[in-house]
């Protein structure tokens, strides 16, 4: 009896041990990871208003050092940076607002099973997920109805994607209650009225959803941009930060043609390509905390099978 | 309510879309969206078949049949664009599709809450990054003066050009992948964990079972359906190495390996308007992808039951 209660006790501890030493190797990996993908991002802050001569000899490593603003200077003198920032503004407001018309109302169709060949239109939209006419052909069209460097073009292209279309129906089908739609009816409401009355004010997650994904998608579209985008007064934000980050064109100062400073210029190259990065991807830090869990949210209700 | 429903059920066709025009209507401006971007380039595919030219367009330029198509096949760029594509693609399935699952299973057994949501805040950011800003990151980072450098001269090594050897390429352009989604690719496998019933899991514990059991013989059974979904979502894209970054991360040394079917498309279609023969290379490649999609979808639902359609 005592024996069985002591096999019984240290099978307890040893359960507890091995729970404790998993706890910790769980916080350890967790951190491994986040530290990761942290300190790329802390070092981009750090570099980017610390003195550039300390950056590029490698004693700047964990906090900033010798603090200079001379890099995010020549960033603001950069006119092609304002460009940039005017256009891909233009376009994320504009594009998501017409993204929203082409996708909302289309979604609260196809979640109403009183629709007759939903089945079938669904199978239109869905087949475009898996196959596609390729870039070619895609620019002969485009070409062909005059969009290639419109003040438009970057505002219609990547407005519409199927899978956002099944997030909003999931949405609908899930959070308006078929009862509500058929008491309007009997009242004689309206589909339109019904829609724009009762759904629409039903629906604030999904529009804030919505919309998130396609202004976060508009504004760091790059490939759009490369492809129908040709004219440097259209180029957006993306095109000029490939030009600064990749291609390693020097920001472009008005009016510095002094031969020191140019030289200047040269050396701290590297650090207006960290201010570059923070101020290109400001607006969506800024917003981030805000944002992450609408993004969240979004990816729950779309892998809920529908 | 229940002489509504009965109601509703006995409407002919015709009635029924004539009572929902309304609904149609809502449908008209994705329908024409999809129309014009999506089923008019499909449409256009033909040009492969086709020796285009600006002035007969799409129908009057001559027939060519698979000449496009077997000029690629047989070009000696064929087998360098397959092996790349097809060496970027399965390396960051087999390198990115356990990490998220493993990284959800640690997340969600971590003790402290407020540290687990900022370890969310934290591994979530670089999926908000745009990927010209994620790729100028690492071109700054793997430099010879950057800081990965830095950090390995601090620990005694010498310095590694990265981007100027082509063999570290797929590396590069893998495990910068998975550092950039591994953690909004858990919030998926995170929900399902959530879901899973606590009593079993506290039915488990009294049996005597320690948390790695837990998770072995509970948490990863409830994960598979999700994980076979994804699974053959993303075998279906293989072939879809994503155009973005190779091309944002190429250079003129590690061209050999970073040369790809989508980027080699760019450079002959766009830039030097061969569009004919371009436009065969795309076929090939979508043809490719839609046919695995569809096979991997059948093997699927015949092994686990589980299937996209």
């Amino acid at each position: 009896m005592r024996q069985a209660k002591e096999t019984v006790i240290t099978h307890k501890m040893r359960q507890c041990w091995q729970n404790r030493v998993f706890d910790i190797v769980v916080f350890l990996l967790v951190t491994v990871c986040t530290l990761a993908v942290l300190y790329p991002l802390f070092f981009v802050v750090i570099a980017s208003i610390s003195n550039p001569r300390l950056v590029q000899s490698g004693q700047v490593i964990l906090w900033p050092k010798g603090i200079s603003f001379e890099g995010y200077k020549y960033i603001f003198k950069d006119s092609r940076i304002w460009t940039g920032y005017r256009n891909t503004m233009f376009n994320t407001v504009a594009g998501t607002l017409f993204a929203m018309v082409l996708t909302i109302p289309a979604g609260y169709a196809l979640s109403r099973s009183d629709l007759r060949g939903r089945n079938i239109i669904m199978g239109i939209f869905v087949f475009t997920m898996y196959f596609g006419g390729g870039l070619i052909p895609t620019y002969l069209v485009v070409r062909d109805i005059g969009l290639i460097d419109s003040v438009w073009t970057l505002v219609i292209l990547g407005s519409f994607s199927a899978y956002n279309l099944i997030i909003c129906r999931t949405f609908f089908q899930t959070s308006i209650p078929m009862e509500l739609q058929e008491a309007a009816e009997i009242d004689g409401c309206s589909i339109g009225k019904f829609f724009t009355l009762v759904v629409l004010p039903l629906s604030k997650p999904i529009l804030a959803i919505m919309a998130l994904y396609y202004a976060v998608g508009k504004w760091n579209d790059f490939f759009n941009g490369l492809i129908y985008v040709n004219k440097a007064s259209l180029f957006p934000l993306q095109l000029i930060m490939r030009d600064i980050l990749i291609q390693g064109q020097a920001v472009q100062a008005a009016g510095v043609t002094d031969p020191k400073q140019l030289e200047m210029m040269q050396q701290i190259a590297m650090t207006i390509k960290y201010g570059a990065i923070i101020v290109s991807s400001l607006p969506v830090l800024v917003f981030y905390p805000f944002i992450q869990k609408y993004f969240v949210k979004g990816v729950m209700i779309g892998s809920l099978k529908g | 309510m229940a002489k509504a429903k009965t109601t509703l059920h006995k409407r002919t066709l015709l009635q029924d879309i004539k009572r929902t025009w309304m609904l149609y209507l809502f449908l008209l401006p994705a329908f024409i969206y999809l129309i014009i971007f999506n089923y008019a380039p499909m449409y256009g595919i033909q040009i492969a078949f086709r020796n285009y030219n600006a002035l007969d367009g799409v129908w009057g330029s001559t027939w060519v049949g698979l000449e496009h198509i077997n000029k690629f096949i047989h070009s000696y760029q064929f087998m360098d664009l397959l092996k790349n594509t097809l060496i970027l693609s399965v390396y960051s399935l087999v390198a990115g599709f356990p990490i998220p699952i493993i990284f959800a299973i640690l997340l969600h057994n971590l003790k402290s809450t407020p540290y687990r949501k900022f370890s969310q805040m934290v591994t979530y950011a670089p999926h908000f990054i745009s990927t010209v800003v994620f790729c100028g990151m690492v071109w700054v980072f793997m430099g010879n003066d950057g800081i990965m450098n830095q950090l390995l001269k601090i620990m005694g090594f010498n310095p590694v050009g990265f981007m100027s050897n082509a063999s570290y390429f797929k590396h590069i352009y893998v495990w910068s992948g998975v550092l950039q989604s591994m953690g909004f690719n858990t919030i998926i496998y995170i929900s399902v964990l959530t879901s899973v019933s606590p009593e079993l899991h506290e039915a488990a514990t009294v049996d005597g079972a320690t948390k790695l059991q837990r998770i072995l013989y509970i948490d990863l059974p409830h994960l598979i359906p999700t994980m076979v979904i994804l699974l053959i979502l993303n075998m279906g894209q293989i072939m879809n190495v994503g155009f973005e970054k190779a091309f944002l991360l190429q250079n003129d040394i590690n061209l050999s390996a970073s040369e790809i079917i989508s980027t080699y498309v760019y450079k002959i279609g766009i830039q030097g308007a061969q569009f004919s023969y371009s436009a065969a290379i795309g076929l090939f490649n979508n043809i490719i992808n839609f046919i695995l999609i569809i096979a991997v979808n059948k093997i699927s639902a015949k092994l686990t039951k589980v299937s996209l359609w």
